[in-house]
């Protein structure tokens, strides 16, 4: 088997979920003959004839179409083009699916795909990351694979999973990130990964941004620091025992997350450490976040507004100063 | 103000039928709308007296359209009713035990005072509970009936009913699209009580008839006069028979009046005198139980019969329930997770302190 990319992970779990569960069905703008925009159902509409369908644009009524579907016993698979267009089905998300369970006691079991985060020229309404507003309400399970395996894995599980899942794939990986094989083991749900094992300091990272810390973590050995990264595959819910076993070890935090600082994950996790281990932070914890403006068009303006290796590596030579 | 125009044709893709209403299905309409009249009487002594909190929104007036299409409607049917639905859900089989117990919280009710008043249904029985936000249930309704076309069913009809002023929303415009893509079996019904809260329909549209939308979804459209119990009966009738033998999406318009506030703290002040004295005022269940006596289909001692019948039960249901168990803060599980145990909840720091 060639070389599998993060989209085609996306792609072929997709393929084994329609495969294996008569109950799922996709729903999307451009997905089916076309293979959507980004090509995540490419063949599939031909596959499984009937159940890959192309929706009109109304995200608000493509996600109350998969709650509907899914109070019925079915297992929806919603793609948003993109991420940002998401905020146009918010009220279905936040209002209808994330609040089922807790009204009514009926599960509501679907799966929003939100092609997430920035590319070059993606500009302000193509780039953004959304985690942080699902993972602010209750009833929402958000998950941001960053690695091939977690793309395939993790996307089957949260079909598998009877809450609604919010699954930010981010865009900048789908053809960066490639993996020889698909993996036979499954992390457990809501489990964060040790990317990195190290002793210095702990990166608390998620999707793109766990790249750019094994990145910055690798320029660190050159100063002769070693860094741990903690990749949270599931930023809800957050595996907070693993992050702080990671900082007990090393003393010192960093949080690095795609999107804007104000209320997001990495607010979260510093507070969840600075909360409950306190005691085992040598100096204060850190993040690194999106500058505060919306995602700018330029590649120069881009790379420069999300956190990059660089921009990592240097808030760890700050963090390990302090 | 824009009224409809109930002499008007009813559009370009509708046609008038008047198919034959049963004395067995005009009795039990008119019984049910007895039903949720006195039971809504019942609610709002109890929210004036303090027992419930929130608010009451009552659909006095409105009963002959909401039951027609929840009559209509059967078990494997979807069904999602909104704010002045009473009598359509009790049509539908939800209960005057369920809908006290709803509003006055007991961790009894189907919604154990998570959630309240009229935010009430069984999803899993295809009841769905909806949200406030308005035009929201017309897509959930037609991703029931997805389903059940995903499952080979057939023969399944979604209903779903909305205020004037819910048609201006996005997500109603984007269901009732999506419904006509999709050509599911879903009927539609408007009740324009001419007010959304208090603003006019002038306020609210612009279109001279809401009738005309449908054409624009490529949906059937229909008109029916609100008040008139016969006349809803055989239009919603026809409406949900049409959908479930294939015919498509069915939007139904009808004219008529909220005859109370849009919850029981507005005094409607607003609905000027003139419309309440014209035709749209009339009681709906007042003309009904005209036109069954006037039929022969109902006896003026049948009526107070049930008048007496329902009275009492509604009574006893409302003690038996203000006897009921509040939900207790301390046994309540606190997780708005289906796949989260309260093990896995420990997750959160802040819950294991």
């Amino acid at each position: 088997m060639s070389a599998i990319t993060y989209l085609e992970a996306i792609r072929l779990a997709q393929q084994k979920a329609l495969q294996d569960d008569p109950r799922v069905f996709i729903y999307g703008q451009d997905i089916g003959g076309f293979g959507g925009a980004f090509k995540a159902t490419k063949n599939l509409a031909k596959e499984f004839p009937g159940r890959v369908l192309d929706s009109p644009i109304s995200e608000d009524a493509m996600v109350g179409l998969a709650i509907g579907a899914a109070v019925e016993g079915m297992r929806p698979i919603i793609e948003m083009q993109f991420a940002d267009f998401s905020t146009c089905g918010f009220n279905q998300i936040v209002n209808q699916a994330a609040t089922l369970h807790y009204r009514t006691g009926t599960p509501c079991p679907l799966v929003v795909r939100l092609p997430s985060g920035g590319t070059p020229g993606g500009g302000p309404f193509h780039s953004q990351s959304m985690e942080a507003i699902y993972a602010h309400y209750p009833g929402l399970i958000v998950m941001t694979p960053a690695t091939v395996e977690d793309a395939y894995t993790m996307l089957l599980e949260a079909v598998a999973l009877d809450d609604p899942v919010i699954f930010c794939e981010h865009k900048f990986l789908y053809y960066h990130l490639k993996a020889d094989k698909l993996p036979e083991t499954v992390l457990p749900f809501g489990k964060a990964k040790i990317a990195r094992q190290g002793r210095d300091a702990t990166v608390v990272a998620y999707s793109a941004m766990v790249h750019e810390a094994l990145a910055a973590a690798e320029e660190l050995t050159h100063d002769g620091y070693d860094i741990e990264v903690v990749d949270l595959r599931t930023v809800r819910p957050i595996d907070t025992d693993t992050i702080l076993a990671s900082v007990a070890r090393t003393g010192r935090l960093l949080v690095v997350g795609e999107a804007w600082p104000w209320g997001g994950v990495a607010a979260e996790v510093i507070a969840r450490v600075a909360t409950e281990g306190f005691g085992l932070l040598d100096a204060p914890p850190q993040r690194l976040n999106a500058k505060e403006t919306p995602v700018p068009y330029h590649p120069a303006l881009w790379g420069t507004h999300r956190p990059t290796a660089s921009s990592v590596a240097n808030s760890l030579r700050q963090l390990l100063e302090l | 103000m824009t009224l409809g125009k109930a002499s008007d044709s009813d559009g370009p893709r509708a046609t008038k039928h008047s198919p034959e209403v049963t004395r067995e299905n005009a009795r039990r309409a008119y019984r049910i709308m007895l039903e949720a009249r006195i039971l809504e009487e019942k609610l709002a002594v109890l929210y004036r007296s303090g027992k419930i909190v929130g608010g009451v929104f009552l659909g006095r007036g409105q009963e002959a359209l909401s039951v027609s299409l929840g009559i209509h409607l059967r078990r494997g049917d979807v069904y999602a009713p909104l704010i002045r639905d009473q009598a359509g859900r009790m049509a539908f089989g939800d209960t005057i035990l369920d809908t006290m117990r709803t509003y006055l919280g007991s961790s009894l009710g189907s919604m154990r005072g998570r959630d309240g008043n009229i935010h009430r249904g069984r999803p899993s029985e295809g009841y769905h509970a909806m949200i406030s936000h308005l035009g929201a249930m017309v897509s959930t309704v037609c991703g029931g009936l997805m389903a059940k076309r995903f499952r080979g069913e057939t023969g399944a009809v979604g209903g779903t009913c909305i205020g004037e002023g819910g048609t201006s929303t996005g997500s109603f415009h984007e269901g009732m699209n999506l419904a006509g893509v999709e050509k599911l079996p879903i009927v539609v019904v408007v009740a324009n009580n001419q007010f959304s809260y208090s603003t006019p329909n002038d306020r609210q549209f612009a279109c001279n008839d809401l009738l005309v939308r449908a054409e624009g979804y490529g949906v059937r459209g229909r008109r029916a006069v609100g008040n008139d119990l016969m006349d809803c009966l055989s239009v919603i009738g026809e409406a949900v028979s049409a959908a479930r033998s294939g015919e498509g999406p069915q939007l139904v318009v009808a004219d008529l009046l909220r005859l109370v506030g849009h919850g029981e703290h507005d005094d409607a002040s607003y609905i000027p005198a003139a419309m309440k004295e014209s035709s749209l005022g009339g009681d709906c269940l007042d003309l009904a139980r005209t036109t069954l006596l006037e039929k022969g289909w109902l006896t003026g001692e049948e009526a107070a019969d049930w008048q007496k019948i329902v009275e009492k039960e509604v009574e006893e249901t409302s003690s038996k329930v203000l006897r009921e168990p509040s939900p207790d803060p301390s046994e309540e599980d606190w997780n708005a997770f289906s796949c989260l145990d309260s093990q896995q909840n420990s997750r959160y720091p802040e819950e294991r302190q």
